[in-house]
């Protein structure tokens, strides 16, 4: 203690030239041999396109749900157990409900930022989800999912699959009037499945609807087992995208066989880190001014009342709308039933959906019979089919979803359901075949075009003396330079050489 | 103008100069954008304080939300503006690598797998069967449990409801639905007496009772006496997902289900006249006994509610 030679000086020499943090980095390199691989991690290249923050905005909505979801479920109870309700609340004071609204009612009124907490946990699952399609949009538009990448587009898909499936969940979960619908409606598909679906619907219910059971089962499947599910297809889907590099747009610079951008360490790090921030900040700002699912107003689940203009969120909304506008095709034969006006809107087509993004990496390489590796994406525009080919289906899914508000429309313009409805099937139908060809001409026409696609500089106009005009394109903006610099190798963060060495002239000094 | 931005060409594979463009920041006045960025750190730095004094003091959620979001908000744009302009600006470039291993390896690999597994499954033919058909029923006893534990088997629940030769017509509230009580053209929904507070009264048994004008109305040949003084039920689950059909246009004589805008004609057996919905609503046979009640004569003919396969 009293040792007069241990000054401030001598105790960080011992701490070694890096101090604290080399120090600790020796213990775990000594245990674990991380600096190896760490350093090359840090020196990671992210490349510069805002285009990569869709998948970004995904992961950290995702990281919201996870917190949000964890305060949500210290309130929540779920229970179809019937109690009266005594809140502060008054509206629904003395009706009789289950624990699971009583409670999701308690937790927006009585717990302190409750209601905060679950109009974020609501957000961030909307703002997920969009983020996703998105996301996988410019995969597919840009082909990034091809060779090396097929595993993680499936990967991609099955997240997107169990992330609307657990939305599904969630929203169940309060057993309010309009959610309580919504179940109503997944038992009768379930129900509609041939052969399998009274079994299927029993099992999943565990009886007739709406019973009991339903609400803790939705609860665990929502809160443990799909997030968990959930939480290693992200782990993976990271893995992957790191062992095989990031794909980038050709550029000046940009080949095959390399990565441009930022490194990760420091400057990807602040940037992903500073959009973190950013999304859950504009994810509570919706939750503080954007009100969403107010259960309250709707009331309690009974079995025997309905709500008026019931929507679901809004990814399931294709699926409504499918199951509008699909005609009444029961089959009755054989003393059996298959209720096709829900079976192949509700789940055949959904299955086609899928399954045809899942298939796709394969079917696409099958009809370009290219099998070689590709790590430079493209330009939606230079393959005018691929692009052709996902206008087709975005269109056809927008119709959908408008036709699931189809009695809104019919109200809001005052023309008949009838006419809506006839609409509706005739632009679903149609839409793929009109996007088709619009989308696979622009993309052929930007194609043929130079320059397409690029910001214009201006020409610059100048008479000679002869009298003659002569234009000549200004140079490039500033940052389109800037975008097209010519790469270099990573920087050494730690060890930058001095700027006093002698430059490549031949003679290096050599310090021993 | 772009001679601010000196083109910058690249350097060799080896370290860069501490003056090397690729590592000077982006931004033209750095002094500037620093004190911005300073700015808003101070600003995000007030919100989350006031977000940590307003829970404290239970502020309304929108002061909650106001103060965290704009906290996080301003924090990550000050972050973001710090990566993106104090930093280096780069471009750098790193070299993929083939990720496949030689040919040799994987050669090496393959074989070990085919050889040495094949080697043993090929010798040992019994045991391998024996170990695989022990696996293999395990595999499917332990689909046991989904099976017979998650629910009952549906057996015939999904052909009848509660309703009896007899049942009283109650109201949600249990009381009894009296000839008199119903003004024409108004609807109630009923329930067969004792299970209007249970979930199964509820979701399976829910019926509308109509009261129509005309006292001798028959909505359907062969249904002549089931709708006594004009008073007619139908089902109110839609055949089409089962939702309850909640609304009555008394003019169009249309019970209409709000989830799909299924339309069933009340005069006319409840005939979809619109929308998804493939059925018509089954009718419940009514009577009234001597006191005035309106009573069932028997449960529906037929399983109510969305399709399935075993129904006929
Ligand atoms: C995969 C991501 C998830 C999605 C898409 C999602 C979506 C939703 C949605 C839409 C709701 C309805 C909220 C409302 O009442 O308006 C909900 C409720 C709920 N979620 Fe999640 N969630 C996810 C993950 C989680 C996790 C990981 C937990 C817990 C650890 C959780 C816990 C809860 C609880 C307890 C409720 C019911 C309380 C309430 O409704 O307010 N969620 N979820
Ligand atoms: S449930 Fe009635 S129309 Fe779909």
């Amino acid at each position: 203690m009293s040792d007069a030679l241990v000054t401030k000086r001598s105790r960080k020499q011992a701490k070694g030239r890096y101090g604290v943090i080399g120090k600790a980095v020796d213990e775990l390199d000594e245990r674990l041999g991380v600096a190896k691989g760490g350093r090359g991690f840090l020196d990671k290249i992210f490349p510069d396109h805002w285009s990569f923050m869709l998948g970004e905005i995904a992961l950290y909505s995702f990281v919201i749900l996870l917190a949000t979801g964890v305060f949500l479920s210290f309130y929540y109870i779920p229970s179809s157990a019937i109690v009266t309700y005594h809140g502060s609340y008054l509206p629904l004071d003395g009706q009789s409900m289950t624990a699971s609204f009583a409670s999701t009612v308690n937790l927006s009124f009585a717990v302190r930022a409750g209601l905060l907490m679950r109009q974020m946990h609501h957000w961030a699952a909307d703002i997920f989800i969009g983020s996703m399609v998105v996301h996988m949009a410019r995969v597919f538009f840009t082909g990034a999912f091809r060779k090396p990448r097929e595993l993680n587009w499936t990967v991609g898909v099955t997240l997107l699959t169990l992330a609307i499936v657990n939305g599904f969940l969630g929203y169940s979960l309060p057993d309010d009037l309009v959610s309580g619908t919504g179940i109503r409606i997944a038992y009768s598909i379930i129900l509609s499945v041939p052969v399998v679906g009274t079994y299927l619907a029993f099992f999943i219910f565990g009886g007739n609807f709406p019973g009991t059971a339903v609400i803790p089962r939705f609860f665990i499947l929502h809160v443990l087992i799909v997030p968990g599910i959930m939480l290693a297809l992200v782990v993976a889907h990271m893995v992957l995208m790191v062992r095989q590099k990031h794909t980038q747009f050709p550029g000046e610079g940009k080949t095959e066989s390399n990565v441009v951008g930022s490194p990760l360490f420091p400057v990807f790090l602040a940037k992903t880190t500073g959009f973190m921030l950013i999304v859950t900040g504009v994810t509570a700002l919706l939750g503080a001014f954007a009100q969403i699912n107010p259960i309250w107003q709707f009331g309690p689940y009974d079995a025997a009342r309905i709500s008026y203009a019931v929507q679901p969120d809004w990814y399931m909304g294709f699926l409504d709308g499918a199951l509008r506008i699909f005609p009444s095709w029961s089959f009755h034969s054989f003393g059996h039933t298959i209720p096709f006006e829900v079976t192949i809107p509700a789940v055949i087509f959904p299955g086609l959906v899928f399954g045809l993004a899942y298939a796709w990496p394969a079917i696409e390489r099958r009809v370009t019979k290219d099998n070689a590796m590709h790590n430079l994406l493209d330009r939606p525009s230079s393959r005018p089919k691929r692009t052709a080919a996902g206008a087709a289906v975005l269109a056809a899914m927008s119709m959908l979803f408008i036709a699931s508000s189809t009695d809104v429309i019919a109200n809001f313009f005052h023309v008949s359901l009838n006419t809506v409805l006839w609409s509706m099937r005739v632009l679903v139908l149609i839409s793929p075949f009109v996007a088709y060809p619009i989308a696979y001409k622009i993309a052929s026409e930007m194609n043929a075009t130079r320059g397409a696609g690029r910001r214009k500089t201006v020409n610059v106009v100048t008479r000679t003396e002869e009298g003659e005009y002569v234009a000549t394109p200004a140079p490039a903006y500033a940052d389109d330079v800037a975008h097209d610099l010519a790469p270099t190798p990573v920087p050494d963060f730690i060890e930058v050489t001095p700027p006093e060495q002698p430059p490549s002239d031949g003679v290096r000094t050599i310090d021993r | 103008m772009s001679d601010q931005h000196e083109r910058r060409t690249p350097v060799s594979l080896t370290g860069l100069r501490e003056d090397d463009p690729h590592l000077q920041p982006a931004a033209r006045n750095p002094r500037l954008v620093e004190r911005v960025i300073a700015l808003t750190f101070l600003l995000g730095l007030a919100l989350v304080v006031g977000f940590g004094a307003s829970y404290w003091v239970n502020a309304t959620p929108w002061i909650l939300g106001a103060t965290l979001g704009g906290g996080l908000f301003f924090l990550g744009v000050g972050l973001v503006a710090w990566g993106k302009y104090l930093m280096a600006r780069g471009p750098f470039v790193e070299e993929r690598h083939t990720l496949a291993s030689s040919e040799a390896d994987r050669e090496a690999f393959v074989a070990a797998i085919v050889e040495r597994g094949g080697g043993v499954v090929k010798r040992r033919k019994v045991l391998g069967g024996l170990l695989g058909g022990g696996l293999g029923a395990f595999g499917i006893v332990a689909l046991f449990p989904l099976l017979r534990s998650l629910g009952p088997l549906p057996k015939g629940t999904l052909f009848h409801t509660d309703w009896r030769a007899g049942s009283y017509a109650v109201d949600q509230t249990g009381r009894r639905i009296h000839v008199t009580d119903l003004a024409v053209g108004s609807i109630v929904t009923v329930f067969p007496e004792g299970t209007q507070n249970t979930d199964r009264g509820q979701a399976v048994d829910q019926t509308v009772l109509i009261r129509l004008s005309n006292e001798n109305f028959t909505t359907q040949k062969g249904r002549e006496s089931w709708g006594p003084m004009g008073y007619i039920a139908y089902s109110k689950l839609c055949t089409h997902l089962g939702c309850p059909v909640g609304l009555y246009e008394q003019q169009l004589q249309l019970l209409v289900c709000p989830c799909h805008q299924s339309m069933f004609n009340v005069n006319n057996g409840a005939i979809p006249e619109f929308g998804p919905a493939p059925r018509p609503l089954p009718q419940l046979p009514l009577y009234i006994d001597a006191a005035g009640y309106i009573r069932s004569q028997s449960d529906y003919n037929q399983p109510v509610g969305p399709g399935f396969w075993e129904r006929s």
